[in-house]
């Protein structure tokens, strides 16, 4: 604040426009000079955002955890973290007498006897699905058109932990309601957790209370779910938006785009009743979607029993990558030390998990000391103008696809008409062939999109139309570009395979060799941009 | 003892004493009468309760036994003592020809992994008459009695009872589910009854036997009152999306929500020219 030094001024100031302004405008004055709110305002309402659909994404997931924060708000009213037993008596026949834990009974309820509370559970359920959903497709987005460059590395890492909050946020909630389905979710995570050498069993019985399912779990899954996980997520949501404001947002090269500025609209007024708007859009679809479609039907399935397992019992969707690779391991990965048997059948799938995430995690700082590029980058680039990023991305996209799709092999089964075996051996050798395919096609059709973008920038579209000479010579008619769309085909950056040199003292050292031969791989094959000179050369003939 | 009747919707029930044909099942009910159990003599009951039907009203075992031969004979044997085609059905009962054909599962189309439901070659009259030449060549549990198909049963009980003997295959709500190597547990929408009853009590294909000490005839009668509140009754929810769980809700949110989400951003942003 200002006041010290022109304290006065600013006083009469204020009195002056609060006579003759609008009650808004008093309004406005009266919080401006307790808060200096108009600082921020002013700061944040000229904040540009550039337009495009896939930018939109991120808010997706942030509108999707405003309605799950004020459904899920509503359910706590009603729902009961307890696992005693009591006897359904709501009005749900198909229920009726059954015993049953608090937590289920309630739940029943909440869908069955509170007014709007099946709606609510299920726009509650549907926007988890949602949230996840739409934060997997920003990171794609950002992963794809390498908007996680310096300076936004660390906010990658900031939305990863976002995404592995939500599915931890996901799973926690989907364990609440003790139902069957629910029940044997946890108990695979049981099993994961004893899978574990040495320690498994002790961990398992530290997180039910003592052998599953206890009487504990649900009680502690409801703080997580609503108390620490919100918390966390909230947490990293803000510093996701502080690091965005700081960073600016990327947007795609055009004309008069430069990595130095942002085209687009500024917050105030326009992109924030555009976001308020869509706001509700999102709202308005998950209602829809809660209103017409049910999620969940915890009346199916009845009170968690260890005994029964439903066939087609399967996680959300968010974990299914997990149960995948459950499925996915071949019978017999165990052996003897002495008495003791080693089983890989848990430890292995869990691992590759685990890899899998670490190596999303640390994507961005791979590329940097791959490509050794210091630069800030505020310009996105197209997929095709970075094949090998890209064609890793799928990659890693067909790896989790296998996992993802092995999670569903009784459904795929079933609905094929296969066998649950030849799905099983199919999403296996997917799983370890189709990452390299998928790395093989996808690079080759980015070279081969780049090289059609250059033909066009250099000679302009293909028009069909046929001219014959006065010489008897017959040409066909290229369409030039407009310098603006040229400017899109144009304008990428080129990487080079990193020279192997010695450094300051004279060395190379085995990182930097490696590093040369991985920037070797990564950058061999490469269309590099169209040249002012080929440009030039190209219009003059 | 018998059951004499052919149409579900004759809920009527003659039922006479006919023990003959369970002298093993008898000699063992004596065997546990003689250890004194009180259990053991409920169980015996139960067990006596759906026995074998050796005929049925209205059936004509001549045309039964030309529609065999002409049918069925090259699999299971003119005696019907089986072939390497096909089983042998002595002692299948007229229960297991009435679902076998009257769910068109049987004749089989092809040798395939499992035998599966299609349009029935047989008309109602032709089935009972199988069904009849069948238990005439040796006895096997009847067709179920009419008082055990109403739908009236306990809804919760049968439901509680599916789950625990039925959903491993079938899915909590009879949606159906995946065996090995091309096999499957069928879905149960809109299967009739008696056809449920036969299942639980012959077993077809890969599906276990559920006898009557197993899960009593009323208990059955509680189990298809379920089935049937499954099928009359919508998901209070909205659409079911089949009863698949979280996979076809995954899909639902993926392709519609997230999709028509998708198109509205590139709405949005789409630039005015």
């Amino acid at each position: 604040m200002t006041i010290d030094t022109q304290g006065p001024v600013t006083t009469t100031h204020g009195q002056e426009r609060a006579e003759d302004a609008s009650v808004v405008g008093r309004m406005a004055n009266y919080l401006d000079e307790r808060t200096s709110l108009s600082g921020a305002v002013k700061f944040l309402g000229r904040k540009i955002f550039p337009d495009h659909w896939s930018f939109m994404l991120g808010e997706v997931a942030l509108y999707s955890f405003v309605v799950i924060l004020l459904s899920g708000t509503f359910l706590t009213f009603f729902f009961q973290a307890s696992m005693s037993e009591v006897q359904y008596d709501g009005s749900y026949i198909p229920m009726k007498g059954v015993e049953m834990s608090a937590a289920l009974q309630s739940t029943l309820n909440i869908s069955f006897d509170v007014r709007g509370g099946l709606l609510i559970r299920q726009v509650h359920y549907w926007a988890a699905l949602l949230f996840v959903a739409s934060i997997g497709l920003h990171m794609l987005r950002v992963f794809f058109t390498g908007a996680f460059r310096k300076p936004r590395e660390l906010n990658w890492v900031v939305g990863f932990l976002l995404f592995v909050m939500a599915m931890a946020e996901g799973f926690t909630g989907y364990s609440l309601p003790d139902d069957l389905l629910s029940g044997n979710g946890l108990r695979i995570i049981d099993g994961m957790v004893k899978g574990l050498p040495v320690v498994g069993t002790w961990i398992s019985y530290l997180l039910f209370g003592g052998e599953f399912p206890g009487t504990d779990i649900v009680g502690r899954l409801y703080t997580l779910h609503i108390l620490l996980l919100p918390a966390i997520v909230v947490a990293l949501i803000g510093i996701h938006m502080v690091l965005l404001i700081i960073n600016k947002h990327t947007q795609f090269a055009g004309p008069g785009r430069t990595n130095d500025n942002v085209v687009g609209v500024p917050i105030m007024p326009v992109f924030a009743a555009k976001a308020g708007g869509f706001f509700f859009i999102v709202f308005g679809v998950l209602m829809l979607v809660a209103a017409t479609v049910t999620i969940n039907p915890i009346w199916n399935y009845g009170p968690y029993d260890p005994s029964p397992v439903s066939a087609g019992t399967q996680p959300d969707w968010y974990i299914g990558f997990a149960d995948g690779a459950l499925r996915l391991v071949p019978p017999g990965w165990e052996f003897l030390i002495g008495p003791y048997t080693v089983s890989m059948n848990i430890i292995v799938p869990v691992l590759a998990l685990l890899v899998l995430l670490g190596a999303v995690a640390a994507y961005p700082f791979f590329e940097a000391w791959v490509t050794g590029d210091r630069r800030e980058h505020h310009i996105a680039d197209r997929p095709r103008n970075a094949p090998t990023r890209t064609a890793i991305g799928a990659a890693g996209l067909t790896f989790y696809a296998a996992l993802w799709a092995a999670a569903s092999s009784d459904i795929v089964a079933t609905h094929f008409r296969l066998s649950i075996e030849s799905v099983i051996h199919l999403c296996q050798a997917l799983l370890i062939a189709g990452p390299f395919v998928a790395f093989f096609v996808t690079k080759r059709v980015c070279l081969a999109l780049q090289k059609k973008d250059r033909e066009i920038a250099l000679h302009g579209f293909e028009s069909g139309r046929i001219v014959r000479l006065p010489g008897g010579e017959y040409i066909e008619v290229h369409q030039p570009l407009s310098e603006y769309e040229r400017w899109r085909l144009v304008s990428y950056e080129d990487y080079q395979p990193i020279m192997l040199r010695p450094d300051r003292r004279g060395r190379i050292t085995a990182g930097m060799r490696a590093r040369a031969r991985v920037s070797n791989w990564f950058f061999e094959d490469r269309i590099s941009p169209v040249s002012r000179p080929e440009l030039e050369a190209s219009q003059h003939h | 003892m018998v059951i004499a009747s052919p149409r579900r919707r004759r809920p009527r029930s003659t039922r006479t004493g006919r023990r003959s044909t369970l002298a093993s099942a008898a000699l063992l009910l004596i065997g546990l009468l003689a250890t004194g159990g009180a259990y053991a003599a409920f169980t015996g009951a139960a067990a006596a309760d759906s026995s074998a039907s050796a005929s049925i009203r209205g059936a004509n075992i001549t045309d039964g036994q030309k529609l065999f031969a002409a049918n069925c004979a090259t699999c299971h044997g003119m005696a019907l003592q089986g072939s390497k085609a096909g089983p042998t059905l002595i002692g299948v009962g007229a229960a297991s020809v009435d679902f076998q054909v009257g769910t068109g599962r049987m004749p089989l189309a092809a040798n395939s992994p499992q035998g599966e439901k299609k349009p029935r070659q047989f008309t109602d009259a032709q089935v009972k008459n199988l069904a009849a030449y069948v238990a005439s060549v040796s006895p096997g549990p009847g067709i179920p009695a009419g008082k055990y198909l109403t739908g009236n049963g306990n809804v919760a009980k049968g439901a509680e009872l599916f789950r625990i003997n039925c959903a491993m295959c079938h899915n909590v709500a009879g949606a159906g589910g995946a065996l090995t190597q091309g096999k499957y547990a069928p879905s149960l929408k809109g299967s009739t009854a008696a056809h449920i009853y036969e299942a639980m009590v012959t077993g077809p294909q890969n599906m276990p036997v559920f006898n009557d000490q197993n899960i009593s005839p009323e208990d059955k009668a509680n189990v298809i009152s379920y089935l049937q509140y499954l099928d009359n009754n919508a998901s209070p929810g909205g659409l079911d999306l089949g009863n698949l769980g979280p996979v076809s809700e995954g899909l639902f949110v993926w392709i519609f929500a997230l999709g028509s989400i998708v198109g509205i951003t590139v709405w949005l942003t789409a630039k005015s020219n």
